[in-house]
């Protein structure tokens, strides 16, 4: 049978606030266990919460950024569950009136087509402390630093149909908290989560399958694996004649598989209800103003400028814009070296082969913008060739200087002059007579050894055309 | 609308409440009868009447993003049975 899949992600991201959302403790990462836990974040009696404007700020900046309707009135509820790293025995989330309404992200597939993802809702909640189990015997640590720290949950429709989609829509969102600065999104240390709810259907139907929620996913690959693993375990499940039971997951990276973390029997109740401590959170039109006001250009809009603009294709356009930082390098490059294509071409190809070798960010790039820029107008004006291009790229990667002093300094300058070429030419037909015959006898294939014989005697300096020219010339001539 | 004894198990159960058996049977009873007196408010018509959060139309009060709260772990620490390294330690909570 013909299977297919059905995957709706909840994604968890932190919000880029000095304090917490309903505590004046700081958020910064990595502080020393409990130091940044206030008396609200440890829920002890008495205390109550008052919210952080900068959090409804952010997340009006991401209702806004994905077409969404942002809730004029929102309403925090109590998510009640017991467990020892939430100290109130309940956790402060959105329920019935969450502060982003639908909206819609756009991904790009592998084969350059646009597909759009709906946003269900998202909604603002306060993240839970966090528990280590390992290191006492019969006994849990707690850390409360993580207790209130302002998260946005981003809830998408069951759009996805593939684990590719599934991480392109994660990246997507990732892309754009980072973009509209809202997080840093920074998937080790937390600042973004995914859930993915998974379920298959037979090819055709309409009803859903039955679905399992895989917990906590915090990399693009996992997820992916995860997704993977769990499509198939449903399959194989539904094909033998069992039945996929709703449950929580987790994944195991170590063993690429996901287990059994709780089952629907013993899933919690979560008794709802309105949080009396917190009144409506009201966003009136002015505070949408001054949360809007500073947007930069979103990635979509960017990338079919840049379509338009530099008549690249949608999929670079897309790799272009996947961050601020990036799509910032290239238009500087592209309108500097009048030439968006070749930009496009050495940005997607070699420099980010190298920036992703040695694991560095576009803003720690070795090469700037500006030098990149001036080695693509010496290729232009004919100056080197694309060959030895590469190999000032990498003389400028390792520090050697903008591109002119590369070119002078190792002498990499193209021989265009076509009486030095037409020299080394003939020298190399009177040395070898034997392919200049075969040549001649019809054995097209000896042409490659000649042009391999000029390249190696110039040093890769003479220019390609050129010698192509000459050879055939040369050779058909005599 | 009236709870049985299952639903008051449920209930305590959820809330971690040890309730001896014939103490489910009494609470039924009087949360059922605390439902019934709030259910006489269904006689009257709220269509299109929004929820009252508060009696003079307040909202939500937002508070600056500034860090104010001070570290005072070892005061919070101090009334917490056992702790180690900064951590508070519970019962292992899974196997």
């Amino acid at each position: 049978m013909q299977w297919e899949t059905v995957i709706g992600l909840e994604i968890h991201t932190q919000l880029a606030t000095q304090s917490k959302i309903f505590s004046g403790a700081p958020t910064r990462f990595g502080a020393e266990p409990n130091t940044q836990a206030c008396a609200i974040d440890l829920g002890l009696p008495g205390v109550l919460p008052v919210l952080n404007a900068e959090a409804v700020r952010l997340a009006v900046r991401f209702g806004k950024a994905i077409a969404a309707e942002v809730a004029e009135r929102s309403v925090f509820a109590r998510k009640n569950y017991f467990y020892p790293d939430l100290p109130k025995g309940y956790q402060i989330s959105q329920y019935e009136f969450p502060i982003v309404g639908e909206g819609r992200v756009e991904i790009v597939l592998d084969d350059g087509t646009v597909k759009e993802i709906g946003v269900t809702r998202a909604h603002l909640e306060e993240d839970a402390g966090k528990s280590l189990h390992e290191d006492f015997h019969g006994l849990t640590g707690i850390d409360l630093n993580r207790a209130g720290t302002p998260l946005l949950e981003i809830v998408s429709e069951p759009d996805m149909r593939s684990p590719q989609e599934a991480v392109a829509y994660a990246r997507k969102v990732h892309q754009i908290v980072r973009w509209i600065g809202i997080s840093d999104g920074n998937m080790q240390e937390g600042s973004f989560r995914v859930d993915a709810n998974v379920s298959v259907r037979p090819l055709g139907t309409v009803t859903f399958g039955t679905r399992a929620e895989i917990k906590n996913i915090n990399s693009f690959r996992f997820l992916e694996r995860a997704i993977q693993f769990e499509v198939e375990r449903q399959i194989d499940l539904l094909e033998a004649g069992g039945r996929v039971v709703q449950e929580t997951r987790l994944y195991d990276p170590d063993r690429d598989e996901t287990r059994t973390m709780r089952t629907k029997e013993e899933a919690n109740d979560y008794r709802y209800f309105p949080d009396p401590d917190l009144l409506p959170v009201e966003v009136d039109a002015a505070l949408i103003a001054a949360a809007t006001a500073d947007l930069p250009e979103l990635p979509d809009a960017m990338r079919e400028r840049f379509r338009e603009d530099y008549g690249i294709g949608e999929y670079d356009a897309n790799l272009l814009t996947a961050s601020r930082d990036l799509a910032g390098y290239f238009e500087t490059v592209a309108q500097t070296s009048a030439e968006p294509k070749l930009a496009a071409n050495w940005i997607s190809g070699e420099l980010a082969a190298a920036l992703n070798k040695a694991g560095l960010e576009i803003t720690a790039s070795p090469v700037t913008a500006s030098q990149l820029a001036g080695m693509i107008q010496r290729i232009t004006d004919g100056t080197i060739s694309g060959k030895i291009a590469k190999q000032v790229f990498e003389s400028m990667w390792n520090g050697g200087g903008d591109a002119d002093t590369v070119i002078e300094t190792q002498g990499l300058r193209q021989i265009t002059d076509s009486g030095a070429i037409e020299s080394l030419i003939d020298t190399i037909i009177a040395a070898n007579p034997g392919q200049v015959e075969q040549y001649r006898a019809g054995k097209d294939k000896v042409f490659g050894f000649f042009v391999g014989q000029v390249m190696k005697q110039s040093q890769g300096k003479a220019n390609p055309q050129q010698v192509n020219d000459l050879l055939k010339q040369k050779l058909a001539g005599g | 609308m009236a709870l049985d004894q299952s639903d008051v198990e449920k209930i305590a159960h959820l809330a971690r409440l040890a309730l001896p058996p014939a103490a489910c049977t009494r609470y039924a009873q009087d949360l059922s009868n605390i439902l019934a007196l709030v259910a006489q408010m269904d006689a009257v018509d709220t269509a299109g009447v929004a929820p009252m959060a508060h009696p003079l139309h307040q909202t939500q009060r937002l508070r600056p993003d500034v860090p104010t709260e001070p570290d005072q772990r070892a005061r919070f620490q101090a009334i917490a049975p056992q702790t180690d390294g900064g951590l508070y330690l519970v019962p292992k909570v899974i196997e």
